[in-house]
């Protein structure tokens, strides 16, 4: 059910992201989804990898402060409303977003996001109880 | 255990008549076989005769940093190169850098000197040292080594860096004592989280620290997080090296070895002796050296000294660790800043103390003052409303703190220099 996130710190200058980008891609490891909230002087990279635990790893050994947060993914219906039928069940009970953005990949007709929640555990339950499917951690990971 | 407990533990009038004796042959023999000290001397109308006790040491002139630089290489020695066994050499960060020469008696000196300020740390005979401070030039590898050597200690004569060897020879050997600067203590810590390991685990009881200055919150951090005993060593190679001085495990000030390295304390500006335990300018004359014996050597180290006897049983006086240098000072819009003073700030906030820079730079006929933080995992939040007000906590304790506000600069690991396990602290882009 939850999905691993890993969030990496890299400061604004010329190529940082890309550094990243490409330790993971030399690693072999695939990038899944991914958002950056930025600052004027740094940002912070949010990413779903199809190998976490190897990457973080990866990552702080080529010097860069990883950490990991717990995550789930989400089938919304990719269509008017559709993000907004899952958001209303979510405020109906009082279940705070901290962040959210799309995968990279749309496999069906459905859009695949994802969440970061306060109380993951309440949420996944509110989530489950309204008929929004959570997508399993192998079919988010592309594994 | 007290090494050389005549000297260490000697009373004031025994002291002083050591001392007194020690400056007299020390002024003619400089007199007599320094052009440099001669002229000076002359200059400011001093005799040889003029110096009959410690009390005279007021007459005699200052010998500053400059003039170590101007007489490069050897122009300051008193003895012929011939005579001098081992030279070291310190980097400058302007002009010329300072060299300077020991003979095999200052050889010895500086390994007393050493010896002692292992002792007084804790250190007993038999036990094992690691010392990573950098072996070469630098007085620091050498200087820990020859005390050791002295007080026989077993030794791994590290040098600085291959952080992951020190870790795991420090593992399998097991040494009771790491000595390097303080701040290559915290990355060494650092470096054991990212392997996985507990540094608290690790099997350092004492740890010997020194070549740069550091504050009270910085020894509470390493001591937190290595789980050891935390001493300030001090020294500076034109007085002999590390050694010079050294906290005992009560940790109030550091003992200086003033039969043979006689501090003053005054005033920069003035040049006048201030009273104990008020700050100024640590002065030092090196009563018994040979090679380089200097008179009246201007530090630029703030300290406040005590001349009352330590509950560790030593007459030797204490100074306080080092509360700011009068070249490190910066001025910033006509405010006095000390690096230590942004350290005591940083500490403040999480009760951790990150790696940091001072920029200071001149925009617009404006002084800029910012501070860049290394950001760690302890602090890293994948949220950036958590960054933005650690953010802002960092910048109000600085400025609660300085008295003048900072842009705070929040920058990845490793982006802040780190040379020989000094870090460089002040960057200053003023054109003045």
């Amino acid at each position: 059910m939850k999905i691993n996130q890993i969030s990496i710190f890299i400061e604004n200058t010329k190529g940082r992201l890309a550094d990243v980008c490409s330790i993971l891609g030399d690693n072999g490891i695939n990038i899944r989804a991914l958002t950056i909230a930025e600052s004027p002087e740094f940002g912070i990279l949010r990413v779903v990898l199809d190998k976490p635990e190897e990457a973080k790893e990866i990552l702080k050994k080529n010097g860069f402060i990883a950490t990991t947060a717990e995550i789930v993914a989400v089938e919304v219906p990719d269509e008017p409303g559709g993000l907004a039928k899952a958001l209303k069940a979510l405020a109906g009970n009082n279940i705070n977003v901290e962040y959210m953005y799309g995968f990279v990949e749309k496999a069906t007709d459905k859009a695949l996001m994802v969440f970061k929640f306060e109380n993951i555990d309440k949420a996944i339950s509110v989530l489950k109880s309204n008929g929004i499917n959570i997508v399993d951690k192998k079919t988010a990971l592309g594994l | 255990m007290i090494f050389n407990e005549k000297m260490e533990c000697a009373g004031k009038e025994e002291l002083k008549k050591i001392q007194s004796e020690r400056l007299v042959k020390l002024v003619d023999y400089v007199y007599t076989n320094s052009s440099v000290y001669k002229s000076k001397m002359d200059k400011l109308g001093v005799k040889p005769s003029d110096i009959k006790s410690i009390e005279d040491i007021s007459k005699l002139p200052f010998t500053p940093k400059d003039d170590l630089r101007d007489a490069y290489p050897f122009g300051l020695f008193s003895k012929d190169i011939k005579d001098v066994a081992e030279i070291h050499v310190s980097s400058g960060t302007t002009g010329n850098p300072t060299v300077v020469g020991y003979t095999k008696d200052d050889l010895e000196l500086w390994s007393e000197g050493v010896a002692r300020s292992i002792a007084c740390a804790g250190g007993n005979k038999g036990d094992m040292i690691q010392v990573a401070y950098g072996y070469g030039l630098f007085t620091g590898g050498l200087g820990l080594h020859y005390g050791a050597l002295k007080l026989g200690l077993t030794i791994m004569p590290m040098s600085s860096g291959q952080t992951k060897r020190q870790i795991k020879l420090m593992q399998d050997f097991k040494p009771r004592i790491l000595a390097c600067t303080p701040s290559y203590a915290m990355y060494i810590a650092e470096e054991m989280k990212e392997m996985g390991l507990d540094p608290r685990k690790s099997s350092w009881e004492i740890g010997i620290f020194g070549a740069e200055p550091w504050s009270e919150g910085m020894r509470k951090s390493i001591e937190d997080s290595l789980g050891l005993i935390a001493t300030d060593i001090y020294g500076l190679s034109e007085i002999s090296g590390p050694g010079v001085s050294q906290e005992c495990t009560y940790k109030e000030g550091l003992h200086i070895w003033s039969d043979v390295f006689y501090p003053e304390i005054i005033d920069p500006k003035t040049d006048k002796p201030v009273k104990d335990g008020e700050p100024g300018e640590l002065v030092i004359t090196t009563l018994t050296k040979q090679a380089i014996p200097l008179l009246r050597y201007r530090t630029r180290d703030i300290v406040t000294i005590t001349h009352e006897k330590c509950k560790c049983g030593r007459t030797a006086p204490r100074t306080s660790k080092i509360t700011g240098r009068t070249d490190d000072m910066i001025v910033v819009r006509g405010i006095n800043v000390f690096p230590t003073q942004v350290e005591y700030a940083l500490l403040q906030v999480e009760d951790i103390l990150p790696n940091y820079l001072i920029v200071v730079d001149r925009k617009e006929q404006m002084d800029c003052l910012e501070v860049w933080v290394e950001v760690d995992e302890k602090v890293f939040s994948d949220e950036m409303k958590a960054m933005a007000d650690l953010k802002q906590k960092i910048t109000k304790s600085i400025e609660n703190t300085l008295g003048i506000g900072a842009n705070i600069k929040l920058v990845e690991r490793k982006t802040i220099e780190r040379s020989e396990g000094k870090a460089k602290r002040v960057i200053d882009k003023r054109s003045l």
